[in-house]
């Protein structure tokens, strides 16, 4: 009972927290959508790391990390410290100077003026909303898993079905109704702001989480004894990566190309005050990486040897059962410490969901009105007003048909978010070439887009729509068998139709290249 | 020196790839797996790459303020 009024106080101070910053809104759909342009480095920072650290960073990781042992941390966490760094760099801040010349808001009007195409949007809006989707998925499901598992036995008499813990049903519910609430109030400058304040919350909140695991495992006097004394117990095969092939490792790398193409990352990016907001989210993003990574990775690993620790019981079995493995850090935040602390602690795994979800529902939303509504039915014919209000309906109803999706869905979030991943990354020669390769064409992009859209459906089908979590592309050379992560098809065959279309069509106009490729004074 | 930053990149990508490390199961202190403590040195590696990426290697053709941004100082002025 602690921890759901500990919960409920998190979620009111949230709701508050998206009030005030509505206060701040000047009313227009543009200060709705990119906060007026104004967010500086700090809140820059903080409102991208908050976004990329999905449930995927702390539940995904935890369990990941229980299952596959260390080397989680090196196919997803160390490369993403280079790549994300390396997409804000190169992408990020060419994105905010083009948005900011040429009044962008959404990554479809980049690609319309830049192919010379109106069609592309009609081509890209349903892939990348169809991609959001997944993505949304694993908040939602997550942030059901995490309030179920933390409440359980504190509604004996109300919830009997799920031995007394608030059904994840109802979870994932009361947390979609809050960050569509705090969304709806605040905008983009409402979500910058609470995407910080989650950002601290989660990071403070899981280093102290670390600490209070191992000294509760550990049982010593000092906390490096305790670390000593839990790391001991952790299995051979999760402390190397014998388990897993090189080729895969290396091509996990892959994986993290997603943020050059994540719509609601561009749309954050747009939001800075200047091209200098960037530096420091360019040069601290992979540090905080590691400060939220290792402590999961490490929590996950000991979960794997912890039985074997005086006075502590064995795991129970439904953690290893299909999506189990999400509800082991807040298994282990519920087993191992006070309730008072366990409350605050969840709503720190709770701040990191949310902290993604916000900036997903309104970067669909502002998808749906830019690119759609008022694109085809022009820019007069709806007043600020009626755009904002297109805007929040049509968030509804993706959340809506998300929050039914989760209702089904008992998938590792590990799992769905890979594969989430893997089809924003098969687009990443699709920005990379509208930026930087002059010689991109109309039909070059639709090719990529069409061959990404492809190769994902097929090969998705091919791993049984997730269900076998360990689907690789395997190439035989020599007798020798390589594994390759499907994201590697996805790129080749995006990259390839690419260039080989490009180059087989008519080159953009000389109006179109000047615009977006100057001469260098 | 913007050709050292991006060199330095790609040798941070190849480091990445630790086959030497693979099956080292060492706890070095005596708590922390070899692999993890690696990767984690790669992220901080990544933090100095890029903190040098953006003293030597900052695109210098951007305009620096939105244009909102202008108009709001100016007004305040």
């Amino acid at each position: 009972m602690t921890q759901f009024i500990i919960i409920c106080c998190y979620l009111a101070s949230l709701l508050g927290l998206g009030i005030f910053s509505s206060r701040l809104f000047r009313g227009t759909s543009k200060d709705y959508m990119l906060a007026s342009h104004s967010i500086g480095p700090f809140l820059l920072l903080m409102s991208i790391f908050g976004t990329t650290m999905t449930a995927f960073a702390l539940v995904g990781s935890t369990g990941e990390a229980f299952k596959e042992g260390v080397g989680v941390y090196g196919m997803l966490a160390s490369s993403s410290g280079i790549i994300h760094s390396l997409c804000f760099f190169v992408l990020g801040v060419k994105v905010w100077s083009l948005g900011h010349k040429y009044g962008y808001t959404t990554q479809i009007q980049l690609f319309r003026d830049r192919l010379e195409s109106d069609k592309i949007g009609v081509l890209l809006f349903p892939v990348l909303v169809g991609l959001v989707i997944p993505y949304l998925l694993i908040g939602v499901m997550a942030s059901g898993t995490v309030i179920s598992v933390v409440t359980k036995g504190a509604f004996p008499g109300i919830f009997e079905a799920s031995a007394g813990a608030i059904p994840a049903w109802l979870g994932s519910l009361t947390v979609c109704g809050v960050v569509l609430i705090y969304v709806f109030f605040g905008g983009m400058r409402g979500t910058a702001w609470a995407n910080t304040f989650q950002t601290i919350v989660f990071m403070i909140l899981g280093v102290v989480t670390f600490y209070v695991i191992a000294t509760e495992l550990g049982k010593q006097d000092g906390f490096i004894d305790n670390l000593r004394v839990v790391s001991s117990k952790i299995p051979t095969d999760k402390l190397t990566r014998s388990h897993i092939s090189k080729v895969k490792f290396f091509t996990y790398f892959f994986v993290p190309l997603s943020v050059g193409m994540f719509p609601h990352l561009f749309q954050h990016w747009l939001t800075a005050k200047s091209a200098n907001s960037f530096k420091l989210a360019v040069v601290a993003h992979p540090l905080f990486i590691m400060i939220v990574w290792v402590p999961c990775v490490l929590v996950g690993v000991w979960a794997t040897g912890m039985a074997d620790l005086p006075g502590i019981d064995k795991l129970p079995s439904f953690l290893y059962k299909g999506g189990g493995s999400n509800k082991l850090l807040v298994f282990m935040v519920g087993k191992l410490t006070t309730p008072m602390l366990g409350g605050f602690l969840t709503a720190g795994i709770l701040a990191a969901i949310m902290s993604s979800l916000d900036s997903q529902f309104l970067c669909i939303g502002t998808m749906f009105t830019e690119d759609i509504v008022v694109h085809y039915g022009g820019k007069d014919r709806f007043s600020d007003k009626q755009t904002i209000i297109i805007a929040r309906l049509f968030i509804i109803a993706i959340v809506a048909i998300t929050y039914f999706l989760s209702l089904f869905d008992n998938k590792t979030v590990f799992t769905l978010g890979v594969w989430c991943f893997s089809g924003f990354s098969s687009l990443f020669p699709l920005i990379f070439a509208a930026l930087y390769w002059k010689r991109l064409t109309k039909a070059g992009a639709y090719a990529c887009v069409i061959a990404a859209a492809g190769t994902w459906i097929y090969l998705f089908a091919q791993s049984d729509f997730a269900v076998n979590r360990s689907y690789t592309i395997d190439l035989t050379i020599g007798g020798e068998i390589y594994e390759l992560m499907p994201v590697t098809g996805m790129i080749l065959a995006s990259t390839v139709a690419m260039i080989v279309v490009s180059l087989l069509t008519k080159p953009p106009s000389e109006a179109t290249l000047a615009k977006f490729f100057p001469e260098k004074s | 020196m913007k050709y050292v930053i991006w060199l330095l990149v790609i040798v941070l990508i190849i480091l990445h790839q630790d086959n030497w490390n693979w099956d080292d199961d060492t706890l070095v202190f005596g708590f922390m797996p070899i692999t993890l403590l690696y990767h984690a040195g790669i992220s901080v590696a990544a933090g100095v790459t890029w903190f040098l990426a953006i003293q030597f290697a900052w695109p210098t053709d951007l305009d620096e303020e939105t244009p909102a941004t202008k108009s709001e100082e100016g007004a305040e002025a």
